[in-house]
Parts: C-alpha cells; structure tokens; sequence
C-alpha cells in the first residue's frame, strides 16, 4: 500500500498515479479487514474503487488529449516539499511511537455489519440523514456545476 | 493480530498522509492535487479504524470512518466537475495556469 501510495505521489503520468492510486486504496481496504471492520472493507471497495476511481478515470480522460496525457502531469518544488514533508513524517512519527496509547484487548474480529446497521439506525440516526441530505446537495450541486459550464 | 499494536498502523497512516501532503503540494493539475487528497482522507480513515479496534469503543470509529467515505465521494463529485467546468473555460487543468477569476 505504501508503494502504492508512493507511486500516486512520483509517477510523471497522471494515467499511472491513478492505477497506484487504485493500489493504494486496495491497501486501504486489506487493511480494514485486517482490523475486523469488514463491513468497512467492503463500502472502501465499492465506493472507493468502484466509484471515486472511475470517476477520475473519466475526468482524466476528459481533460487530456490522448496525445498529451504523457506530459500532463508536472510537479514543481519538489526538494523543498520532500524536506520539509520529511520533516513532519519524522515528527508525527516520534509522537506515534513515543507516547503512549492507552488500548484494550477487545474481543476478536465478529462480523461488523449488524453492529454497524443498528448504530447507524439508534445513536446515529441524526447524522445518517443529514449525511444524506449532504449527498443529495453534492449531486444536485455537482449536475449544476457542470451545466452552467456547458452553457457559458 | 499477533506482534501488530496500535503504533504500526499509526505510522503507516502518518506515512500515507506524508505522501498524499507531498502530492497536494507539489502537483500543478488539478486531479493530481484531488488524488492526494483522497490519500490524506485514506490515512485518517486508517487511523479511526486502528483507535476503534484497538480502543474497544465499540462501533464508533467505523461509523466515522463510513462518514469520511460519504464525505470524500461528494468531495470527488464537485471537485470533479469544478475541474471539468476549468477545463472547459481555460483548456487546461494545470493550477498555476487558472489565475483568472473574470468568466
């Protein structure tokens, strides 16, 4: 995952920062799993994978003539951005490592989905619909965005 | 879980933040600079997951790492499409390039 991730921020082809994106996000999702959030696991696949990544797919694909997707994606400041990133890796690294995180040793990875259903319909119930109406925004927002472009 | 503790999988998301932080900096096309963000959403929803596995709250953390995904698909949606509306108005999606607010 971390090659992968590796891969997003170096390649010189924005075709090929996103396939490792794709890695990446592959990763992201073994790594839930591996946490017993399998639930969590799957909605990273189909959302992630199957949607975002198709999506930029298509916006990629829209935004370039096929003959410049090779030079299409330049980075400037490299040097800079890599010490001073360098930098706030090495800092949040000591802090992860140094302190001291209180944990407890929970049951073994259940099945998560019941779990996750009844929250989302008891406790969180408030945030489910408004991250509905939030979804509902965004679409209607986006279809307005493009439209008024098309007209201009 | 054998020998995996909290720390691990907090320094693979610091390492995951670093490079989507690294990608939001240094790319001047505008997908380029969404993909990183997309990372740095990634590296917190790792973290959340981490702490509610390891924390023993229950449910908590994947229901905000759930809300994180929703979040990051609308943000794709808009930014996606403000990048189509640049495209079509400056021909380019290059940042540095897009310096004028006057349509």
């Amino acid at each position: 995952m971390t090659a992968s991730a590796l891969g997003v921020a170096l390649t010189h082809n924005i075709v090929y920062s996103a396939f490792a994106l794709m890695g990446a996000l592959l990763g992201a999702a073994g790594i839930f799993v591996l946490l017993g959030a399998d639930f969590l696991g799957l909605i990273q696949l189909l959302v992630y994978v199957g949607g975002i990544l198709v999506l930029s797919l298509f916006a990629i694909m829209l935004t370039h003539r096929i003959a410049d997707v090779q030079v299409s994606n330049r980075s400037v400041g490299r040097g800079v951005a890599a010490v001073l990133i360098g930098l706030v890796l090495v800092g949040l690294t000591r802090v992860a490592v140094r302190a001291t995180w209180v944990t407890t040793d929970v049951a073994p990875p259940a099945p998560t989905t019941y779990g996750v259903g009844t929250a989302f319909l008891s406790d969180f119930v408030l945030p489910f619909e408004v991250a509905s109406l939030v979804l509902l925004v965004a679409l209607i927002g986006a279809v307005m965005v493009s439209r008024k472009e098309l007209r201009g | 879980m054998d020998g995996l503790s909290v720390q691990h999988f907090i320094v693979l998301s610091a390492i995951v933040f670093c490079l989507g932080l690294f990608c939001v900096v240094t790319r001047r096309n505008a997908l380029g600079i969404l993909m990183g963000i997309e990372l740095i959403l990634n590296s917190a929803n790792i973290n959340y997951v981490a702490f509610a596995r390891y924390g023993g709250s229950g449910y908590d953390g994947q229901i905000f790492a759930i809300f994180v995904i929703m979040l990051a698909a609308a943000e794709a949606a808009i930014g996606l499409a403000i990048v189509l509306g640049i495209y079509q108005m400056f021909d380019t999606i290059d940042v540095d390039a897009t310096d004028r607010l006057r349509g």
